[in-house]
């Protein structure tokens, strides 16, 4: 017994000394009334220490989705490795649901092999049981690889830890000369890495379907202009350059086309460019404003913004036959549309009294609600399970990303470290 | 699009090829190698191409004619003292013809491309007055920035009454 107390501190210690070093700090304000309690036991590599701290991680996912609270390391009474080494009292006693333990080993070639487990409290059973590879480098996608196969043994939801964030910052430098930025991130903000840096406005980041790409607008030429690039080598192409707007890109979730919007003709209208062909198809046509293009599912229909009924209101457009029909009435201001991946889900930026929020409709049924309390809300994007979204919104001067679930009772902001932060756009499941 | 930008593009090419991480984390779908496998690259710099300068000291006449015209909420009409000004411009583009860009800007409330779109609608009403006035509407390029240029950055009526408008400046 004296000997494992000795053994804990020795880990406790390579534990701190690992410490966390995560590049933004979540700040959960509002979770669910009864969170399941989740313990993760520190997983330890056998002859040295990792250079990330794989349970940190994970518990820190779980966290972030509200709907789990974990255990401090400093009250756990044991650290078990693998399941021979569970002692189901000790987590009991800590009031864990659940119990997440690990084990890690470094192989002769280089790779780190992790063993996990998921076992349930009361139960006394390991529900779960998986062994992973990666490099070092890898470490962080172990770890979010875990959450994913713990919040989906738990939820019944696949889990989108592992998916990233592409998103817009600017910062203001010392001339008063602004630099706009487009950067990638993982889903939990760490490995912030940038795609572009330009002097001139970069806006409207929008992932292909394989999560390989990035659409955008740049202004680098003097005006707006469409750009693909490649996430793996930086390569990219203009896709548009036409006189007036080259706007709100969204790739069909087939791949095949790009919904956009051109006012080459002289007014703000939806077009499509087919990736194959070149060729671009006009959509809509009406004097009023038409932007905002975003897909159904099935790549068959554009949701979009228009103000052709006296005020932006969000329409859907059947491709093949061109019929449009009016999807929303709740207020004066609607737009911005994005569709969850239930395909019934439709989010927007909504103006009531109080400002301008995120809210959601449900397609079949009506249903409205307004999900965020925070104002100038904006660029509403779905997590790829649909559990969760992200927004832009502004917090005391600043430009954030915050987080509400699809339900709005979970909620926490993702405070940047350096100038405004915006349009947030969730990748697919990578 | 500089040739800068192609070279830092093709220099960071050759530098995450040596980075392809070769994670093979899930043992069955591998959805978490997916991710390093493709090793996003790091920046392109790409230098703005930038637009034509400052404000033409012509184009103000000395400071006595408005370059800026402001917009209310949600509105594209023109303004009494933006016409007396945009009166003043009609005639000397009229007489010593130059190209000119009308830039179109928004507040911030409310979403993005749809406020690029206002601008635009915004610098447009400017074009057709110039050109009823009787000015040729080929020496006018239009272009939005929609909320992406404010000129105050507070969240406040004040700054967002200065955000809304259109700049004339020299193309």
């Amino acid at each position: 017994m004296l000997k494992k107390r000795v053994f804990l501190v020795f880990c406790l210690l390579a534990a701190w000394a690992v410490g966390s070093h995560a590049e933004l700090t979540i700040e959960v304000t509002s979770g669910v009334d009864n969170p399941t309690v989740v313990a993760v036991s520190p997983i330890k590599e056998k002859s040295g220490v990792l250079p990330e701290d794989i349970s940190a991680i994970v518990s820190a996912d779980l966290e972030r989705s509200g709907l789990f609270r974990s255990i401090a390391r400093q009250n756990m009474l044991s650290f078990p490795g693998d399941q021979s080494e569970v002692y189901y009292r000790d987590w009991r006693v800590l009031g864990a649901q659940y119990l997440v333990f690990g084990n890690a080993e470094k192989l002769p070639d280089g790779r780190t092999k992790v063993v996990f487990g998921l076992a349930e409290v009361l139960g006394e059973k390991v529900v779960l049981s998986q062994v992973v590879h990666g490099r070092d480098d890898s470490l962080r996608d172990i770890a979010h690889y875990i959450s994913d196969k713990v919040y989906e043994a738990l939820t019944g939801v696949r889990g989108a830890f592992s998916t990233r964030l592409a998103y817009v910052t600017s910062v203001r430098g010392a001339s008063g000369r602004t630099m706009y930025r487009l950067m990638v991130s993982d889903a939990d903000g760490a490995r912030e890495r940038m795609m572009l840096e330009s002097t001139e406005p970069l806006m409207s980041p929008g992932w292909s379907p394989d999560g390989r790409e990035l659409v955008y607008v740049s202004f680098e030429t003097g005006r707006p202009a469409i750009f693909r690039q490649k996430l793996s080598d930086a390569s990219r192409k203009q896709v548009t350059n036409f006189t007036g707007l080259n706007g709100a890109p969204a790739w069909s979730p087939d791949g095949r086309k790009l919904a956009l919007v051109l006012s080459k003709d002289g007014n703000p209208e939806i077009y499509l460019y087919d990736f194959v062909s070149g060729e671009f198809t006009r959509m809509t046509k009406h004097f009023s404003i038409d932007t905002e293009p975003n897909w159904t599912v099935d790549s068959k229909s554009i949701i979009f913004t228009s103000d052709r009924g006296g005020s932006p209101q969000i329409y859907k457009l059947d491709i093949a036959s061109g019929a449009t029909e009016r999807l929303t009435f709740r207020g004066n201001y609607n737009a911005r549309p994005r569709l969850a991946p239930d395909g019934r889900t439709l989010v927007m930026v909504h103006r009531d009294g109080g400002g301008f929020h995120i809210a959601s409709q449900d397609l079949v049924t009506n249903d409205f609600r307004i999900l965020t309390s925070t104002q100038m809300d904006e660029s509403p994007t779905v997590a790829p399970n649909g559990a969760m979204l992200l927004y832009s919104t502004k917090r005391g001067g600043k430009g954030v990303l915050a987080a509400v679930s699809i339900d709005a009772g979970v909620k926490f902001f993702l405070p940047a470290r350096e100038g405004d932060v915006r349009e947030p756009a969730w990748s697919p499941f990578l | 699009m500089s040739f800068q930008t192609l070279k830092n593009g093709f220099l960071i090419a050759l530098l995450s090829s040596f980075l392809v991480a070769c994670s093979s984390t899930g043992k069955n779908d591998g959805s978490a190698s997916g991710v390093t496998g493709d090793g996003s690259g790091s920046g392109v710099t790409t230098g703005g191409a930038g637009d034509s300068g400052a404000y033409g000291d012509d184009l103000s006449a000395g400071g006595t004619l408005a370059t800026v015209f402001y917009f209310d909420f949600d509105s594209t009409n023109l303004k009494p003292e933006a016409r007396a000004a945009l009166n003043g411009h009609a005639q000397r583009l009229k007489s010593s013809p130059i190209y000119v860009r009308l830039e179109g800007h928004g507040d911030e409330r409310g979403s993005r491309e749809y406020n690029m779109a206002l601008g635009e609608r915004r610098a447009n009403s400017v074009k057709e007055y110039l050109v009823l006035q009787g000015v040729d509407g080929q020496y006018i390029e239009v272009i939005s920035y929609g909320e992406e240029r404010p000129a105050a950055l507070g969240s406040d009526e004040s700054s967002w009454g200065l955000n809304r408008r259109v700049e004339i400046r020299r193309r």
